[in-house]
């Protein structure tokens, strides 16, 4: 079978398409590569759309752990606490036991005038269970990141805002929000990273691979596991994830380098790595 | 353990839950709970001894040493560490295995890789097929400690790189204008004024070694996960203490666990990394100065 075929059989098989059965004995470097990159397609996909819902959440939490007001503050404070101060291990693990048991016919809100059924079923799934508890997570770990940021925006730059007239949102908008951004841009990166490396966890912890679609590294366990030699298909996945923690780099060095476009080149903060924020 | 306990069915209500909780296998959860205690003793001490044979060979002026030690460093930035903790064990126990067949079975004709197996003469296997089973089990916990060792001493050695890097430059050059050897300068200077500024990055990294030791589960040691999902799940009239499916609550006992610890953990810390500013030419220490302590 030639290199072409495999992929044409398994390039799509995470997702389901292709080839139904996995392959089993003799196994090729081509089947290697084509399965893990494969499964790499749902790290992707947990990852990116955790980090972007998870920012506008990062970004409401971070502003209401920064407010005077204890009924916007406290909640605040407990959400980031649970989820940062807790492993997220036990985090998937007690989220998928929680959505298993609600019912499975899904949940009936009534309005008065009529009811809604809210279906629950999906939220057992991997795709949706899982991607909840990331987008929680990540927003738990940015907003602490943004709240930083928020406490180190320059005195200066808010009575610049106050001299011009400006105040409540359009102050928030114009002045504070572009300066947090860009403060906690270098930390947020390694968020990003981190939270795409924390993707790989999802099949390991509770949540079924349902007729074996899984992840990068939930094919790389098959293979090595299949074949008992460790040596091939861990490195292939090493490979990959490399390979997207660059691609992760260069999108937010993009994007850093734009926040920074008003400022001196020689005092423009450089992404750096700091392991700052792992699970 | 208790004398009422004899007979489950004859109790209720807080005797029942009290015996329920003191049965054998509880006793092996909070067993378990020192595994995570032992795991912990083990790794952070030899990661903090790898991490900073790391740093230490990152700078060394020894290219391959250097080439070591920079690959070392930067492992774990690119690839999840969840990736190393499956693949250090079963290459650490299929090195170990191979290299005690090479030495105990040298006329051995066949290869130790045979299509989809890794096959090791008898004397060779790692532990003896013929020892009690807290061989085995300990056997395996050890490649999990050495794991996390390996994983967590890259961790550390980045940040200790990092603190060696920002100990001032004058202090180096005083000590050489002193007269000191390198050798000298880096025991004497380098080494006690690094702490300070790698204490918030080993301080950050404790609190990520916590929170990691759930994964012990999925090197196959029975730690608190793997007591939490077998006690928790439903249990039939069949067994002495019947129940619904409880791992929802199990669970939720493990998150209020680690969130104490880490929350106990983060007090100490702090009171370390005050003590330790004491003095300190660093923000921190200039703070406690200004506040006349």
């Amino acid at each position: 079978m030639s290199c072409l075929q495999t992929i044409a059989d398994y390039g799509l098989r995470s997702i389901g398409i292709g080839e139904r059965l996995l392959p089993r004995a003799d196994l090729t470097l081509c089947q290697h590569f084509t399965l893990i990159g494969s499964g790499l397609i749902w790290n992707v996909y947990f990852g990116a759309l955790a980090l972007a819902f998870g920012f506008f959440l990062a970004n409401a939490i971070a502003v209401a752990k920064a407010s005077d007001n204890p009924l916007l503050r406290k909640p605040a404070e407990w959400f980031i606490f649970v989820f940062r101060g807790s492993p997220l291990f036990i985090q998937f693990f007690l989220a998928y036991e929680t959505f298993v048991l609600l019912p499975r016919a899904g949940i009936d809100i009534p309005l008065g005038f009529m009811t809604i059924t809210m279906d629950t079923s999906w939220l057992s799934k991997a795709w949706g269970g899982a991607l909840v508890v990331l987008f929680l997570n990540t927003a738990a770990y940015s907003a602490e990141i943004f709240y930083g940021a928020l406490r180190s925006v320059p005195k200066g730059d808010i009575e610049a805002a106050d001299a011009y007239g400006m105040s409540g949102w359009s102050r928030f908008r114009r002045v504070i929000w572009p300066t947090m951004m860009r403060l906690a841009w270098p930390s947020y990166t390694n968020e990003a990273i981190f939270l795409f490396h924390a993707t790989t966890l999802v099949y390991f912890s509770g949540f079924p691979a349902f007729q074996q679609k899984g992840d990068a590294l939930y094919y790389a366990t098959y293979f090595s596991a299949k074949t008992f030699n460790p040596f091939v298909a861990y490195p292939i996945i090493a490979a990959y994830f490399i390979l997207l923690t660059l691609v992760i780099i260069g999108l937010f060095g993009f994007v850093n380098r734009r926040l920074n476009r008003h400022l001196p080149s020689n005092v423009q903060s450089r992404v750096r790595y700091r392991p700052q924020i792992l699970r | 353990m208790f004398a009422y306990c004899a007979d489950p069915n004859a109790i209720e209500g807080l005797s029942w839950l009290l015996c329920y909780l003191t049965t054998g296998k509880h006793l092996l959860l909070y067993g378990a709970v020192g595994t995570v205690v032992l795991l912990l003793a083990i790794a952070a001490p030899s990661a903090l001894a790898f991490g900073f044979l790391g740093a230490v060979a990152a700078r060394s002026s020894f290219l391959p040493f250097r080439w070591f030690g920079k690959i070392y460093t930067s492992m774990v930035r690119g690839v999840p560490d969840v990736i190393f903790f499956l693949f250090v064990p079963i290459a650490l126990d299929q090195g170990f295995e191979w290299l005690r067949h090479r030495f105990k079975c040298p006329d051995w004709g066949q290869p130790v890789w045979q299509g989809n197996d890794f096959v090791v003469c008898t004397e060779a296997k790692l532990p003896l097929s013929s020892s009690p089973q807290w061989v085995h089990e300990s056997y395996g916990f050890m490649l999990a400690a050495l794991a996390f060792a390996v994983v967590f001493g890259a961790f550390a050695a980045n940040v200790i790189y990092g603190a060696m890097q920002a100990v001032p430059r004058a202090q180096i050059e005083t000590a050489e204008a002193y007269g000191m050897t390198p050798r000298q300068s880096f025991r004497r200077i380098l080494v006690p004024q690094m702490w300070v500024y790698a204490l918030p990055g080993l301080s950050n990294l404790w609190m990520i070694l916590i929170k990691a030791t759930p994964l012990l589960f999925l090197l196959g040691v029975r730690d608190i996960v793997y007591w939490a999902r077998e006690l928790g799940g439903l249990k039939t009239s069949a067994y002495e203490y019947p129940h619904p499916d409880w791992r929802l609550w199990y669970f939720l006992g493990l998150l209020v666990f680690y969130l104490i610890v880490t929350k106990l953990s983060e007090g100490v810390l702090a009171r370390i990394s005050a003590r330790l500013s004491q003095g300190q030419a660093t923000f921190a220490g200039e703070q406690q100065r200004r506040a006349g302590r």
